[in-house]
């Protein structure tokens, strides 16, 4: 039997990391207890369900806070996080169905730090950090494109556990648009998500922030489509050069889910629409 | 108490089964343990066509608490019995894989997780072969895996004379390719089976439709008499065809392991095993052509049909011929030929899925129809209803409509309800904008029964019973899967017998106790058995009846003779055997005649709205009128027609099994796609009610029927919203994007 612990504060669950890192650290357990069907379980779990001082929601100094292991159900009943962050909502309450979004974490999400992370893009055009710690080495805050390495990769050592999740609030005037492409409309994998922030400067693009998931190995904004919107006025060329951009920046593939050319065509048709509607906002 | 000559029919008594499924009661195969019961796994082949050399056993590994079998262990001849002798239980050495996941060999033992272990130290030795893949690789016979054409079966069907003249006088022609992917039944409850072996008799319990299949198929398999083997229906999570043949593979398994382990052997299929290696419905290829004359009318039919039947026989000959009798559709057509065939491939046999053929070729002329109407400038539904088969007109087979049509009953219904306000249940989030939009029709009729003479050959038995007690027993084979058969032969047999629903019991089918009643397949339990419940209990009640005169009892009081009968006398049950209706006759040499004793007609309407972005479709209405013939139990009934729309609707535009190399890619719900609730719009049911003289007060079929025509609905909305023509099942949103970057429709 695997063993199993249950610390009662951060502390406690940093030191038990650091102590035992062989042991799984666990929230929810939504994407852990699938994986058992094709791997082998682990010696011992370390479970943060429920652990008070990573739960909930606050705002501070210009950003909100959201503790790993608070649950999508939670969130999503947080009127800081829709009316400051409603693609985060929206992303939010697609992820699997009602009985997911009460186990799910946000921390787990990152954890896992899959390509069809349904959170990650949405933090990557918000321009997350995550706050991480270790008991010896103490916190860190990781901006989230540096805590996202690559395929189910992030940035986390061995002795490490996520903490919170700080996404700065946006000026006034900036608009979010999020779009999730599923194989069906709950229960779902995404074929491709796609997550826009932006603000303008009258006809000028100010701030762009593109991020997209299960185009790449891993979720990732798309710096060079940025930079082709970047102080630009928005008009029909520069968004269809935006557009040319982002098929040569995004290597999505075929998989069971979909394929490389929908893929592709869904992202430029997607960001063409939200770049529109940032240009009529 | 009720009153004698109370009708149960109709109404939408309590389902007997109800109760014990939603508090949790009632037992499937996985809650049944035995003392000393193993645990089975199915060692499975790797490579989609090859001949077996060897399986070795790793010696590495502690095996001395599994027990293994392999095709050496069987002692009698090695093939499942159906209708050809060609699948093997388990592959032979030296014989030849014919698909992936194809069984080789057998273990079990009392740790599951050993067992579960032990899978990882078997290792197969196989030449591989050449593997046909597809329909056009069958056909192309490079590599032969049946006969010398790789055609399992093939039917021809005509009428009239000279077609070549008339499609050369016909003012249009309208020609089209319709293909139909794999789709997998995904019911609730995965495959299991439990077998023990007592004084040389076998006795297997699990999760089935049709326990007489596997009883034949352990009679040849084992070399045993009738009494030798029994089969018992356990309940039963869901069919929907995928436990119609399948399962005797499975029994034979438990039944090998638990004969070489001496013990009780459980084998239950987790989903990932059960969606690669079970049964699904059959791809299939139409090409369709019609010739109509300038006054609107069809006058000559050329339909070529190619199902891909997988590597095995199985039930696919049926399945073909039921898919060719129904691809001309509910349509006059003076001059016409049907060509069909089954083909052999590398992939795991296809099989029974609802509708068995008829949605394939339904897709490919409903498709037709529509093309027909707009290049004749003509309205779908008015078309539709000018070429409809009506009272007294001659099907393709040459059958004459006697009695029992709906064809414009159920177009004028849908129709009418279409004129409502839509309920508004669902559609496109209001955020995706220039939305397309368009609406699709279908009409069609599905075959009650078994095709041809085939109710002629199964002469199904069913007997009701007083028991010992002085309860009503109704006994047939024909199981309930939780589409409702118990609870409707209740309400038959209570309204013949006149007492209560609460008074008549349905006896749980096992072979030992039950006459064989044929299979639960083919809408055929109410129609059919349904029929043969209501002559018995007739038969039974007569008798009953008879007994009371000579005892002088009040003949009034059936309830009453019972008890009475079961006191004085005991047990006093009636048997009957189906007799096809007078004047339906059916050569299944050149198939002319009654295909079918009576059909079941439909009219579905679609509206569906197409994100221009994503291509994802939101069916937004459905208006789907089924005749019944009559509703034995309308909620049951309304629950058919429901979930094989969501069916209908999950094959167009959702479900897609994926295969590489002739190996299922997308074994899990995960990724084997089926609609949820959020993607169902309120459905707008109709029931519509022409009765069947020869049905149980008047019942047809229901259960396949809604499966045949939803998806030619959506794909006739999808051309009027797109203005291009979508002619391949599923119509997900990747192949929308395809098409429309292609050419003008
Ligand atoms: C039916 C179903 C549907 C789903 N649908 C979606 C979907 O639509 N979109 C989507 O994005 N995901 C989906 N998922 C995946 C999953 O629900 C999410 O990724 C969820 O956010 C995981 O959170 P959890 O708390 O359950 O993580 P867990 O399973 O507990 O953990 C996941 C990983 O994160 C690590 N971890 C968790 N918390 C911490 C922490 N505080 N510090 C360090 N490491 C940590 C764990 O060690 C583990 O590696 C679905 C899963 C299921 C079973």
């Amino acid at each position: 039997m695997a063993d199993f612990l249950q610390p009662q504060t951060l502390h406690a669950a940093l030191e038990a990391r650091a102590a035992h890192p062989d042991y799984l650290p666990i929230a929810g357990c939504t994407d852990v207890m699938v994986g058992f069907s094709h791997q082998a379980q682990p010696t011992g779990f370390i479970d943060l369900f429920g652990l008070a001082e990573i739960q909930g929601i606050c705002a501070d100094d210009g950003h909100i806070s959201i503790g790993a292991a608070t649950t999508y159900g939670d969130i999503l009943k947080d009127p800081l996080v829709y009316e400051s962050f409603p693609v985060l909502s929206e992303a939010i309450r697609e992820i699997g169905a009602v009985q997911i979004q009460e186990r799910g974490t946000l921390g787990g999400n990152l954890g896992t730090c899959s390509p069809v992370g349904d959170t990650l893009p949405v933090l990557l055009a918000l321009d997350a950090q995550v706050h991480v710690a270790s008991s010896k080495r103490g916190s860190r805050l990781v901006p989230i494109n540096d805590f996202i390495v690559g395929y189910r990769k992030n940035a986390l050592a061995e002795d490490e556990l996520i903490v919170e999740i700080k996404m700065p609030l946006a000026p006034e005037g900036t608009q979010q648009y999020w779009r999730k492409v599923g194989t069906r409309r709950a229960q779902s994998i995404s074929k491709l998500m796609m997550c826009v922030v932006g603000r303008l400067n009258g006809k000028d693009v100010e701030h762009i922030r593109i991020a997209l998931g299960a185009v790449a190995a891993a979720p990732m904004r798309v710096e060079k489509t940025e930079a082709v919107l970047a102080g630009q006025a928005l008009h029909e060329e520069t968004i269809l050069a935006a557009q040319d951009t982002l098929a040569s920046e995004i290597t999505p593939i075929d998989d069971v889910r979909s394929s490389a050319v929908y893929r592709k065509e869904v992202a430029c048709n997607l960001l063409g629409r939200f770049l529109n509607d940032l240009g009529g906002a | 108490m009720t009153k004698p000559g109370h009708s149960f029919v109709g109404h939408s008594v309590n389902r007997v089964d109800g109760h014990a499924k939603v508090s949790g009661r009632a037992i499937y195969v996985d809650d049944i343990s035995m003392p000393g019961m193993l645990h089975g796994r199915t060692v499975r082949s790797k490579v989609a066509h090859g001949t077996l050399k060897d399986i070795v056993f790793d010696a590495a590994f502690d095996w001395s608490d599994i027990t293994t079998v392999t095709a050496k262990d069987i002692t009698g001849p090695n093939f499942v019995a159906l209708m050809e002798e060609d699948q093997p239980a388990l592959v032979p050495m030296g014989g030849k894989i014919m698909h992936h996941d194809e069984p080789v060999a057998l273990i079990c033992g009392p740790d599951k997780s050993k067992v579960d272990a032990a899978m990882a130290h078997i290792d197969q030795q196989v030449d591989e072969l050449p593997a046909v893949l597809s329909i056009d690789e069958s056909r192309a016979a490079n590599t032969l895996l049946y006969g010398d054409d790789n055609i399992f079966k093939a039917y021809t069907l005509e009428k009239g004379e000279g077609l070549d003249e008339a499609f050369a006088a016909a003012d249009h022609i309208v020609e089209g390719e319709y293909f139909t992917g794999a789709q997998e039944q995904m019911y609730i409850e995965t495959q299991g089976m439990i077998a023990h072996w007592q004084d040389e008799s076998l006795h297997i319990t699990g999760s089935m439709q049709c326990p007489y299949y596997i009883h034949n198929a352990m009679k040849s398999l084992f070399g045993l008499e009738d009494e030798a083997v029994v089969i018992s229906q356990a309940v039963t999570g869901g069919g929907f065809g995928g436990k119609e043949e399948y399962p005797s593979m499975l029994a034979a398994h438990v039944a090998l392991l638990a004969k070489k382990a001496g013990a009780p052997v459980k084998i239950i299929y987790d989903r990932s095993e059960d969606v690669a290696a079970t049964t699904k419905r059959h791809p299939c290829l139409v090409k369709h052509r019609l010739g109509l004359n300038a006054h609107g009318e069809i006058v000559a039919a050329d339909v070529d049909i190619t199902f891909d039947g997988g590597a095995y026989v199985t039930l696919s000959p049926v399945v073909l011929s039921r898919g060719v009798l129904h691809s001309i559709g509910p349509y006059k057509c003076p001059t016409l030929r049907v060509v069909g065939r089954m083909m052999a491939t590398n992939t795991p046999p296809h099989g029974a899925y609802r509708g068995f053929g008829a949605p394939q070729t339904t897709f490919a002329y409903e498709r037709q129809i529509d093309k027909a109407a707009r290049v004749l400038g003509m309205d779908p539904v008015e078309f539709r209803l000018r070429n409809r088969l009506n009272l007294g007109d001659e099907t393709a087979t040459g059958q004459i409509l006697k009695n029992s049509v709906a064809s414009e009953k159920v177009v004028r219904e849908v129709m009418a309800q279409a004129e409502k306000e839509p309920p508004n249940d669902i559609c496109m989030p209001k955020a995706v904008q220039d939305v397309k939009r368009g609406r699709g029709f279908a009409l069609y009729y599905h075959g009650a029964g078994f095709t041809g003479s085939g109710e002629d050959r199964l002469k199904g038995r069913v007997a009701v019973a007083v028991n010992k007690q002085g309860e009503f027993e109704v006994r047939s084979a024909s199981t309930d899967i939780g589409q409702g058969a118990f609870t409707i032969f209740t309400q038959i047999a209570a309204t013949t017998l006149g007492v209560d629903v609460a008074n008549v019991k349905v006896v749980q089918p096992n072979t030992k106790m039950v006459p064989d009643s044929g299979p639960t397949v083919a809408s055929r339990t109410c129609m059919v058995v349904g029929g043969i419940v209501e002559q018995a209990a007739n038969g039974l009640k007569e008798k009953l009846q008879a007994y009371g005169e000579s005892k002088g009892l009040d003949c009034g009081d059936v309830l009453a003779l019972a008890e009475a009968h079961a006191k004085d006398v005991g047990e006093l049950a009636f048997e009957t055997t189906y007799k096809s209706p007078p004047g339906i006759h059916f050569d299944d040499q050149t198939y002319r005649g009654d295909a079918y004793p009576c059909y079941g007609w439909a009219a579905c309407l679609v509206d569906v709205a197409v994100d221009p972005d994503t291509y994802e479709v939101t069916v937004e209405r459905c208006i789907h009128a089924v005749d019944v013939g009559k509703a034995v139990h309308p909620i049951i009934v309304k629950g058919q027609i429901e979930g094989g729309t969501m069916q209908a609707l999950g094959w167009a535009l959702w479900e897609s099994v994926l295969y590489k190399n002739g190996k299922v890619m997308n074994p899990s719900m995960t990724d084997c796609i089926i609609p949820t609730a959020m993607e169902a719009p309120e459905l707008e049911t109709i029931i519509v009610e022409e009765p069947y003289p020869h049905g149980p007060h008047g019942a047809k079929g229901v259960g396949e029927i809604p499966m045949d025509g939803p998806a030619a609905a959506v794909a006739n909305a999808l051309q009027d919203a797109l203005g291009k023509s979508f002619d391949v099942v599923p119509m997900l949103p990747e192949t929308i994007a395809e098409v429309l970057k292609g050419g003008p429709a």
